[in-house]
């Protein structure tokens, strides 16, 4: 075992971190009054519908406004004539608003701005768009196939030297590794191959995209949209319509879900345009279908596995390639599959190659440890058959190869402290994984990976006084940080948990903050919290100083209280927080704290999951029967909503594994956009999701804490197929698993039709 | 769109008789209101026929029972006498949506919507249920298997409102059963169903059945074969054998986004061969 860090965080005795206090935002959840997207209105408010391409594929010769603008209460259309040229966010604004081309089936090619919606709905009808329809492509090795029909004509392959003559799909090739593969697989006394698939599956949040936007005749901007950034929303409407960043004020709502889907632009800057167009404000809310078919799911992907082992259980290569489709527009997350393939394991010999590749489906966005859960599911599924196929133990095996501190990484970096042997260890000492199955029942598990991200922070903490604190953050809430936020700062200062409020604040009242993404609020804006209120405690300890008249370095703080920080000091009663800001307008003024910092130290969380399931012979239908999810936080601030992470990846992770997928017709259009035929997994198709929070402090936050939010949905596709494989006999390697797929593999493995 | 709320079937049939262009009568709505919401129909005129008296009640009938066309599945669920009778044609009924659907859906909707996968349908058709049709021409009993004809079409004409739905008397020693299958547990739409229906004589023989397989084509399918490898049997092997076989035969799905040709047409058989046990061992009592 590694010995403790010098800084023992783990050691150190916190009086609320660890607690579970309900969180400060639930009663207005619960009762409905939280505000969410769609639920504000203005005054004048008109309303703005999209019209969208019904083809894959299609050049757009003209678009004919007439009749549908003469229509008695539409107000405004935009095009794509109302937009400049932007170098900067061209293919965002190309997303927003098709420009030459409709690149996908709900690419949005117009919009109406109508006093009612039935009005907009009704002028969508009498737009008229000439379109010339050219063949599509949707699958991602159709898509890099030399006949394939291409979606952009500059589009020449980065990253492949010499670069390539000729236009594709590719946009970029990426390779990561050390050391030599062939070699490695030379002295391998058994050798796993194969090839997987997995499809898009989307974010599913249950809060379609909606927004708010007001524009005035001199040119300032007011938008309200539900977001997990609306500090990159507001950067990037400003520069769509040209507005100075100061000009646009941008609140987040409270969120209905994102995960990962939120951080991008769909509706903003068309409703800031019309808005700009009528002078009035303008609401939008898509519709279900519009989520599916025009916001981002994940990439879908085709990759090969290739890994080699002693007899003894020691990994000598792998190697494996990774194509992802990412949409209509390049960035694909196929550099962070690549990167997270085998991050799990210390190798000597390793290679990955990603290609991103364009084909005619909507452009995907983040969606929760973007890349890393497609790559997870082949490598895993590969180290599980070699286990199995050497005869050692699942948990043993990977533990003989796991990576620890100090290991260079399979991307590079040398690892700090990390947690996965922890896991594995916590993994073959839970009663999960020695109790008994039944028929028709396997066990499987799967180890997963993220990096974890810090990123642009800034907070405030203000004093009130009456000695209670206001928190202003700029990390939209997505998975209960406000709690987590409010726990550190009482924890810093001394003071109840329920004597902080945090709120999170507008564009203009803070300087930037990154994204609510990468599993970074906890750490960086935790981290900033913390910094904060030592801010805070400081000035504190200065006015006391100030108060009993002795240098302000012989003021400590201790227990919520400003005291002397010795007997030479003097003897002054101590003086609370409250006491303190109660007189602080005669001390100078208002204490608040403020810290602005871009951290570096994100620390990686890895997880290990155990499945177990029942496969009915029969129909091909998988049953979860029991799931544990054991994974790093680093430190636990709100254990509850740490466990609550854990489940929603792991739930997330089903639905992939079982039953989502985007399906397409031979027409390129998407054939099941709703939640009847898109199939997430309701609440019985689950057993209770069981949690263990293993805590390896991340040296690079004063409390030790990791994100948690996204390694939970890296290893269960691969944990589901190995536990398939084991209930079944039958190796999965496409996703979903559908009950179609593994009857069929059945059946085809029994010699019958 | 015109919405009239009738207090009587009378009124009901005129408006529906008399109106132009498209109508839509609303029962539970599970359906039709989707429909309107996602743009598929936009009816002229929607006849709501909730505040029908009549159309609410469940009555004991010559031995059996009749449903009225407003009747919920959670209303049909809470009924121990068409429970005990036929718990086959209120289990499917209760597959239907969710609990909160269930508040607002109606076996008469489920039928008229006209889905081959209507999870209710192969029930009532295993069950010869008779549909008490009222229309501008007078009233009319068709069996339930003469309703649809086609994805979203019927033999109703114009003006025409299925009233109840008659479930009969059966003999005794009698038992009914419908599985679906759906990848989830809840909130979906069969893949397949299968609807058995059975009589055995008192030496535990099977002496009458009938056997109908839900989105498996273009309607219910009545798979006449499929009930004849189970009369006359104990239910061996041999017999749920030859009755899977000649459910899987009787099957002309389409592949879609739902499933596959090959994937239906083997699991109409699997469930077939299921429902048959459960319908056994019901009879048995």
């Amino acid at each position: 075992m590694l010995d403790k860090p010098k800084d023992a965080v783990l050691d150190r005795e916190f009086k609320v971190v660890g607690s579970r206090p309900v969180r400060p935002d639930g009663v207005d959840k619960v009762t409905g009054r939280a505000k969410f997207g769609a639920d504000v209105s203005a005054p004048g408010m008109l309303i703005g519908k999209v019209l969208r391409s019904p083809h894959p594929h299609a050049r757009i010769h003209s678009i004919d406004i007439h009749a549908a603008l003469a229509v008695p209460g539409v107000k405004a259309i935009v095009t794509r004539d109302d937009f400049a040229e932007n170098k900067k966010h061209k293919d965002v604004l190309c997303n927003i608003m098709a420009r030459d081309k409709a690149l996908y089936e709900g690419h949005a090619v117009a919009a109406i701005a109508a006093t009612t919606g039935a009005i907009a709905r009704k002028a969508l009808k009498l737009i008229k768009i000439d379109y010339d329809i050219l063949p599509h492509v949707t699958d991602v090795d159709e898509a890099m196939a030399d006949d394939a029909p291409i979606l952009h004509d500059t589009m020449i392959t980065r990253g492949v030297d010499p670069a390539p003559e000729k236009p594709s799909n590719v946009a970029q090739r990426f390779d990561f590794g050390h050391g030599d593969v062939e070699d490695g697989f030379a002295k391998a006394d058994v050798i796993i191959e194969r090839s997987f698939k997995t499809e898009a599956a989307h974010q599913g949040y249950i809060e379609p995209h909606a927004c708010l936007a007001s524009v005035t005749e001199d040119g300032h901007g007011e938008l309200w949209c539900c977001t997990q950034g609306h500090y990159a929303v507001r950067d990037v409407c400003a520069s769509l319509l040209g507005m100075e960043v100061s000009k646009l004020r941008v609140t987040a709502s409270e969120i209905g879900g994102g995960f990962g889907g939120k951080t991008t632009v769909f509706l903003e800057p068309l409703a800031l345009m019309m808005s700009r167009k009528t002078g009035r404000p303008i609401k939008m809310v898509m519709d279900r279908d519009e989520v599916f078919r025009a916001s981002g799911p994940t990439a879908s992907t085709s990759s090969w596995v290739k890994v080699g082992a002693t007899k003894d259980g020691k990994i000598t290569a792998a190697s494996a390639e990774f194509r992802y489709q990412g949409g209509a527009f390049k960035g694909s997350p196929v550099q962070f599959g690549a990167m997270c393939a085998f991050a799990c394991y210390a190798l000597e010999n390793v290679k990955t190659v990603g290609f991103d590749v364009v084909t005619n489906r909507p452009k995907q966005a983040a969606y929760r440890a973007p890349g890393a859960p497609m790559a997870a599911f082949a490598v895993e599924s590969v180290i599980e058959e070699l286990a199995i196929k050497l005869g050692i133990d699942p948990v043993e095996f990977r533990l003989k190869n796991a990576a620890a501190e100090g290991d260079t990484s399979s991307y590079g970096p040398k690892f700090p402290r990390i947690g996965l042997v922890e896991t594995l260890e916590a993994a073959k000492a839970h009663e999960h994984y020695s109790a008994p199955l039944g028929p028709n029942q396997g066990r499987g598990i799967g180890s997963g990976y993220w990096f974890n991200f810090g990123g642009a922070t800034s907070v405030s903490l203000n004093v009130h006084p009456d000695g209670t604190v206001a928190l202003v953050v700029g990390t939209p809430d997505i998975g209960g940080s406000r709690a987590s936020m409010n726990l550190m700062a009482a924890e810093e200062l001394g003071i109840p948990y329920d004597k902080v409020n945090t709120i999170v604040a507008d564009t203009a009242s803070l300087g930037f903050n990154e994204t609510s993404h990468g599993s970074r609020v906890t750490f960086a804006s935790g981290l900033a919290t913390i910094e904060a209120a030592r801010n805070a405690k400081n000035e504190c300890c200065a006015r006391a100083a100030m108060i009993w008249e002795i240098e302000p370095d012989a003021v400590t703080w201790e227990d919520g209280c400003a005291k002397p920080a010795g007997a030479n000091a003097g003897n002054f009663e101590p003086m609370t927080l409250a006491d303190i800001a109660k007189i602080a307008e005669k001390t100078g003024g208002p204490i608040s704290g403020h810290f602005e910092k871009n951290p570096a130290g994100a620390g990686a969380s890895f997880a290990t999951h155990m499945v177990d399931v029942e496969v009915d012979p029969d129909t091909g239908r998988v049953e979860i029967l029991r799931f544990t999810v054991i994974q790093d936080a680093g430190k636990a601030i709100h254990p509850s909503y740490v466990e609550g992470q854990f489940q929603g990846g792991a739930v997330q992770g089903v639905g992939w594994a079982l039953n989502e997928e985007y399906i397409y017709g031979a027409d390129g259009k998407m054939q099941n956009p709703g939640f009847l035929d898109y199939r997430i997994p309701v609440c019985s198709d689950l057993p209770m999701i069981d949690t263990v929070i293993v805590e390896v402090p991340n040296p690079g936050h004063p409390y030790g804490v990791r994100g948690v939010g996204e390694t939970g949905i890296v290893p269960p596709m691969a944990a589901i197929a190995n536990a398939i494989s084991a209930a079944a006999g039958v190796r999965m390697t496409e996703l979903p698993m559908s009950p179609p797929k593994v009857l069929k593999a059945i059946d085809d493995a029994n010699g019958s039709a | 769109m015109r919405y009239e709320a009738p207090d009587t079937i009378d009124q009901a049939v005129q408006m529906l008789a008399e109106a132009d262009g498209l109508t839509r009568v609303l029962a539970g709505g599970t359906d039709v209101i989707v429909q309107l919401r996602s743009g598929m129909v936009e009816p002229d005129l929607m006849v709501d026929i909730k505040r029908i008296e009549a159309m609410h009640a469940i009555t004991a009938e010559g031995g059996g029972f009749r449903v009225g066309a407003a009747v919920s599945g959670a209303q049909l669920g809470e009924h121990e006498g068409v429970k005990a009778l036929w718990p086959g044609v209120v289990e499917a009924v209760e597959l239907i949506g969710s609990t909160q659907v269930q508040g607002r859906a109606t076996m008469a909707g489920n039928l008229c919507n006209a889905s081959p996968a209507a999870d209710s349908v192969p029930a009532l058709v295993v069950a010869e249920a008779v549909a008490s049709i009222v229309g501008p021409e007078g009233r009319r009993d068709v069996p339930v298997d003469e309703i649809t004809t086609g994805p979203g079409k019927t033999t109703l004409a114009k003006g025409e409102i299925v009233e109840s739905i008659l479930l009969p008397a059966r003999p005794a020693n009698s038992g009914d059963a419908y599985l679906r299958f759906i990848p989830r547990t809840e909130m979906d739409i069969a893949v397949v169903g299968a609807g058995i229906s059975l009589t055995l004589n008192d030496d535990g023989t099977c002496a009458a059945a009938r056997v109908a397989l839900g989105a498996v084509a273009e309607v219910v399918l009545l798979v006449e074969p499929a009930a004849d490898a189970l009369i006359g049997s104990r239910l061996d092997e041999a017999a749920l054998d030859a009755l899977a076989a000649a459910a899987s035969a009787a099957c002309r799905p389409i592949d879609d986004k739902r499933g596959t040709i090959e994937f239906r047409t083997k699991v109409a058989g699997v469930l077939a061969r299921r429902a048959a046990v459960i319908a056994q061992t019901r009879a048995r009592g």
